[in-house]
């Protein structure tokens, strides 16, 4: 080969052989490191998961049976479970509708002067962490008046808002455009096309987005460990005005404990709460796909 | 009438005896002629009818302008939509058709940057004044649009949907099959009325979506190329259809297919591209009866349209 200035090809011959000239075979190789590169860092990232599940799964296994699920303090989980799912059942009573309302201002009444601004609000929101959250809260509604379940439940609505509007938007614009096209034209008010044509159709897009965010709020320790963590597990507790015992706030006392039953402990609760939240994950996901596949026909 | 005997008869409605008597209609400020108290009206008054209906319009437009943004789409446009006749727009792409179809029931307002100067007035009544409720508008001013729309609903619920929402709650199941049997769909459809709308054929679809503008018995129907996503055979039903909706409603109608409007209009306006200072502007070139439109066009840029003679 003729030699060239660096960088500078030589004249196209279009008699030679259809395979790789010049620095097509540089070119080739750069591009293979990037994909093993890329598909190396998307292992690990699958990796972690595996790994994380096969831990818990392994320690907590044995620890895992009727009475551990069903009695109180000091042998079982019982009451923790009841209490994280009272905790986060009002968290997300409270957010749903707040989110959904969120989600419909952005999708049907924002213009695109106010959209990006909110929606970028959101996902900062979104990304706060729940530790701010759960000290704003703490000073706010706990210094100097006590723990509660429902102080818990109000710092875990904040956390759960974001996911529920962001979700919700996200199956709204879904919702063809010549639908709310053909509902304004027969004179109907809007409020009654987004309640009885746009919700319906988004419907499975909110539980989503809900259960979505369910499964994050379960999860969330700092709350809880600042503003609901005294109660003492032996009982049930269905006075959300009370301290309410739960899972997050459990994990960390049990791994806490000197003894390794406590740890063993740990791991089967953990074992509890992570298969809840893949199974409220995947399910939900599921559900989103299958109405974004039904919507988008 | 008896429901039985309501399969839609073109003769009848062209004698603009349709809409059901006994039922309010609020909307309509007088009575079309012959319409309530005459029932049986014999076919004088009938041509009476048809003669007192063709002075009478329902829109008229001045000198209308509509821009999107810094970008005038139509310029200049004048004319008389007469009450209870089928009125055609035809006209090359981007010529303005289907935004003039659109701003009379004010479905421009939510496109970013639209403003229209001039006036449109809808039986007397300024369509953009300032006190003026688009909902409203378009309770009485209904439209189809090009593609067929059907809610994911079933059939029953997708012409119930606004009657309900409209508060016509009595005898709704006799409306919905009245306004089917108006659009000529009821023997299609009458026994699977639960099942989605959207398991129907495209000209089926069209129908529905006429059945549900009419089913709230509006005073215009618009037609926003309803038959061009439709194969020959829907395209003829629908036509049909249209003749058989005349009289009882006004109809505007744009279409691409001159052959259409030659069938199913009574008057036909052709708007063009024009060239106005920098760029082309849409805007209306001749407005008058179909036969002249298409026999003997006034304007030598109608004739080069109507016979294919145009780009």
């Amino acid at each position: 080969m003729r030699l060239l200035p660096r960088g500078e090809q030589p004249p196209l011959d279009p008699t030679l052989p259809l395979v790789a000239s010049g620095n097509l075979r540089r070119r080739h190789a750069a591009s293979r490191i990037i994909q093993s590169l890329s598909v190396a860092a998307a292992i690990a990232a699958v990796a972690v998961l595996v790994i994380v599940i096969a831990a818990v799964v392994t320690h907590g296994a044995k620890a895992i049976n009727w009475e551990f699920i069903t009695s109180g303090y000091p042998t079982g989980v019982g009451p923790y479970l009841v209490g994280t799912a009272e905790i986060v059942a009002i968290a997300t009573l409270m957010a749903m509708p707040v989110g959904v309302l969120i989600a419909l201002f952005l999708s049907e009444y924002a213009g695109r002067r106010w959209t990006r601004p909110v929606q970028l609000v959101l996902d900062v929101m979104n990304g706060l962490p729940s530790i701010i959250v759960a000290v704003f809260i703490f000073s706010l509604l706990v210094a100097g008046k006590g723990q509660s379940g429902f102080k818990a439940a109000v710092a875990l609505s904040i956390l759960e808002v974001p996911l529920i509007a962001r979700g919700t938007q996200e199956v709204l614009v879904l919702v063809p455009s010549h639908q709310r096209e053909a509902a304004d034209a027969l004179g109907v008010a809007r409020w009654r096309s987004i309640l009885t044509i746009i919700l319906p159709a988004a419907a499975a897009g909110i539980v989503t987005s809900t259960l979505l965010s369910v499964a994050r709020a379960a999860g969330e320790t700092a709350p809880v460990l600042l503003i609901d963590s005294l109660a003492k597990g032996d009982k049930v507790q269905l006075n959300p005005f009370h301290e309410i015992p739960n899972v997050p706030v459990r994990i960390f006392q049990l791994s806490e404990e000197a003894n390794p039953e406590g740890f063993t402990e740990a791991w089967g609760l953990s074992l509890i709460l992570i298969v809840i939240i893949l199974a409220l994950g995947l399910g939900s996901r599921a559900l989103l796909n299958r109405s974004k596949r039904k919507m988008t026909r | 009438m008896s429901i039985d005997d309501q399969t839609f008869d073109p003769v009848q409605a062209r004698n603009g005896k349709a809409p059901v008597p006994g039922r309010r209609i609020r909307i309509r400020t007088e009575p079309l002629p012959g319409a309530i108290g005459a029932p049986a009206a014999s076919t004088e008054s009938a041509g009476e009818a048809q003669l007192h209906v063709a002075t009478e319009a329902i829109f008229e437009a001045n000198e209308v302008g509509i821009f999107y943004g810094a970008k005038q789409a139509l310029i200049d446009v004048t004319m008389n939509i007469r009450r209870g006749q089928v009125t055609a727009l035809i006209g090359p792409s981007g010529c303005g058709k289907t935004t003039f179809l659109r701003s009379l029931n004010r479905m421009n307002d939510s496109v970013s940057g639209f403003r229209i100067d001039g006036k449109i007035l809808y039986r007397g009544h300024d369509i953009y004044g300032s006190n003026v409720d688009t909902v409203e508008v378009r309770r009485r001013i209904g439209m189809v649009f090009q593609k067929p729309n059907p809610f994911p609903k079933s059939i029953f619920d997708n012409i119930a949907w606004a009657p309900r929402n409209l508060g016509m709650r009595s005898g709704l199941s006799e409306r919905v099959e009245k306004a089917l049997r108006g659009a000529a769909l009821w023997d299609e459809v009458k026994d699977r009325l639960k099942d989605s709308a959207l398991g129907l054929s495209g000209g089926q679809q069209q129908r529905l979506c006429i059945a549900r503008a009419i089913a709230i018995e509006p005073d215009v129907l618009l037609l926003d190329e309803p038959a061009s996503a439709l194969d020959p055979i829907a395209t003829g039903a629908i036509e049909d259809l249209i003749h058989s909706l005349k009289g009882r409603f006004t109809i505007v109608i744009v279409t691409h297919n001159m052959q259409q409007a030659a069938r199913v209009a009574d008057r036909t306006a052709f708007f063009s591209l024009e060239t106005r200072g920098e760029r082309p502007i849409g805007t209306l070139i001749e407005f008058d009866d179909t036969e002249k439109i298409f026999g003997a066009p006034r304007d030598p840029r109608t004739r080069d349209y109507v016979t294919g003679r145009f780009g």
